[in-house]
């Protein structure tokens, strides 16, 4: 069976991608042998839901003269990764395809149904997309009453209704902080006014390795001195529009039960 | 007397400000019982972790940075030593990204500070070594060139060799300084040392006042040059090594602070030091203020808000210097 979709001429033989969440999506849905390169976050098991998946292919680090002489047939890349690569891949003759970050489910749908047109594979994303509704109906439940939550990114930002994030947090049955202060995109929320807001729940990634003054915030005193901070242990599954991002509404359906349960 | 006094009120006045003033509206009686640690809890927690190590931090990395700019400018007799300009604060930073980087900081507490400290003397001898003790003015600013460039090069290197990708931004941090969420425990990390090297700053009084007549004159009066010479080294990089190591590199503060109060210390140098402690506290505090006042939403940098204030003064400085030849 390997190659089969290439050998049928039905999708590309040799894809290439330079982003980690068309990089999750391909691994998702390509034949057997079609997919030869991934980005080097696929194997960080940080960023990516799929890292064990990753692990048997080559990572590529996206400079052009690397792509060329991997000879795709097509080179999936974000909307905002390696610019000047994937221009000059373009002018090259290649064919790029450029997906832009999922911030909606919706779009998450979107993106997974237009990578399985591009790789010819139509009725394994199909497949995919019906056991994504019927994982998220299940998932959805109406509670009586949401906690308001903040999920606290570094330089001082809230997370937005309107976001990914917005979204995992909303299908979760969770009310957002940003929406009763005025921020659908999110935006900025000094740590005092964070604070004195007292919502429910403040959730933050887990931090890095190697420090930076912006991630620092996310673990000031005062944080956990609320007694409500909660750190999400499965960030990888939040970054990317797949569908993985379901186990983060899942994990978020859980916490909120819990804190149901205290009240 | 009265300017010491003028000046005490002028920075208890800004650190009430910068309690009062943050970006949550608080009545000022909430504030100050919230300080102390009665009222509401949740303003007592609000006040005490989040404003009052900002406010601290403010006045505590001023007057490092006032009162080392004041011994420097004595010392080498050159109104342009500032440990900002001069490369001391961007090598102490480099010191702090390392500690930061390698993981030395979070084995140990202290290797921060030290490790800022330890690079700041680095920082400080070399100047010293290659301005010599009667600091030519030419050699003292290349030399500073050189320093400044070589330390910020070096911790945009190991910044961008982090694999934080927030670690690129951080670079602005290390050159511009911020006492933005600062904590507790970074107060608790920075004042010992910036208080150690202060007292032995201040104690260069004496010396620094004898040095005025000149070297002979300084050494006829009974002033040792060799143990002057070390303990500007070590309390410059103490108290310029800690309050980098949690503040980033705030420029033009030792500058601009003696340059503004010596005329009221009629050019002495021992009144100047604690003049430029708290002169130093005082105009930290009010950029401080200022960056919450101005712009509130887009979280400006200490060291933009310094250097818009310093670097018009620094080309007055240079004007007045080429004019008198």
């Amino acid at each position: 069976m390997a190659g089969a979709a290439a050998a049928d001429g039905a999708g590309p033989a040799r894809v290439v991608s330079l982003n980690v969440c068309t990089d999750q999506l391909a691994l998702l849905l390509a034949a057997p042998g079609q997919l030869v390169s991934v980005s080097p976050l696929a194997h960080d098991p940080r960023s990516s839901a799929m890292a064990h998946e990753a692990a048997p292919f080559p990572a590529n680090h996206a400079h052009a003269e690397e792509i060329a002489l991997l000879e795709p047939d097509l080179v999936l890349a974000g909307n905002f990764t390696a610019r000047a690569a994937t221009d000059m891949l373009d002018q090259l003759g290649y064919r790029v395809e450029r997906f832009n970050p999922a911030n909606s489910l919706a779009d998450v749908r979107d993106n997974i149904a237009r990578m399985g047109t591009l790789l010819g594979r139509e009725a394994e994303a199909d497949t995919l997309l019906a056991r994504f509704d019927a994982r998220l109906a299940a998932l959805s439940d109406a509670p009586e009453t949401r906690p308001v939550v903040a999920y606290y990114l570094p330089f001082n930002e809230t997370a937005g209704v309107q976001s990914l994030t917005g979204e995992i947090l909303a299908a979760a049955g969770m009310a957002n902080i940003s929406e009763a202060r005025g921020l659908p995109y999110g935006g900025r929320l000094p740590l005092e006014e964070l604070v004195l807001a007292q919502p429910d729940m403040i959730l933050v990634g887990q931090p890095y390795d190697s420090p930076a003054q912006a991630t620092a915030l996310l673990q000031h005193p005062v944080l956990r001195a609320t007694g409500t901070l909660h750190e999400i242990p499965d960030g990888q599954n939040w970054i990317c529009g797949t569908p993985f991002v379901l186990d983060a509404v899942e994990a978020m359906r859980d916490l909120r039960r819990d804190w149901e349960a205290t009240q | 007397m009265r300017l010491a006094l003028s000046l005490s009120a002028l920075v208890f006045a800004l650190l009430l400000a910068s309690l009062s003033l943050g970006y949550a509206p608080l009545p000022p009686s909430t504030v100050l019982r919230g300080v102390v640690g009665a009222g509401d809890p949740l303003h007592v927690m609000v006040m005490q972790q989040i404003r009052l190590p900002r406010t601290a931090l403010a006045a505590l990395v001023g007057a490092a940075l006032g009162l080392s700019g004041a011994a420097m400018q004595g010392y080498l007799r050159n109104p342009l030593a500032e440990p900002g300009l001069i490369g001391v604060s961007g090598s102490a930073a480099l010191g702090a990204v390392i500690a930061l980087q390698t993981g030395l900081a979070a084995a140990f507490a202290l290797a921060l500070p030290l490790m800022a400290l330890l690079f700041a003397l680095g920082a400080v001898a070399l100047i010293l070594l290659l301005a010599g003790p009667r600091g030519g003015s030419l050699t003292l600013i290349l030399a500073g060139i050189a320093v400044s460039a070589l330390a910020g090069a070096l911790t945009s290197l190991a910044l961008n060799l982090s694999s934080n990708p927030y670690a690129t931004f951080e670079i602005v941090f290390w050159m511009m300084g911020s006492v933005a969420d600062r904590s507790l425990s970074h107060l608790a990390l920075a004042a010992p040392l910036v208080a150690l090297g202060g007292a032995v700053l201040l104690t260069l009084g004496r010396g620094l006042d004898a040095l005025t007549l000149g070297e002979d004159g300084a050494q006829a009066l009974g002033v040792s040059m060799t143990a002057l010479r070390l303990k500007l080294l070590f309390g410059t990089a103490a108290a310029v090594g800690a309050a980098t190591a949690v503040a980033g590199a705030v420029g033009f503060v030792g500058l601009v602070v003696p340059h503004l109060l010596r005329p009221l210390c009629g050019a002495r140098p021992s009144r100047l030091l604690w003049a430029s402690a708290l002169g130093g506290a005082a105009m930290l505090l009010a950029a401080d203020i200022a960056v919450r006042l101005v712009l509130p939403e887009r979280d400006l940098k200490l060291g933009v808000v310094m250097a818009l204030i310093g670097a018009p003064l620094f080309l007055h400085l240079i004007y007045k210097t080429r004019r008198g030849g």
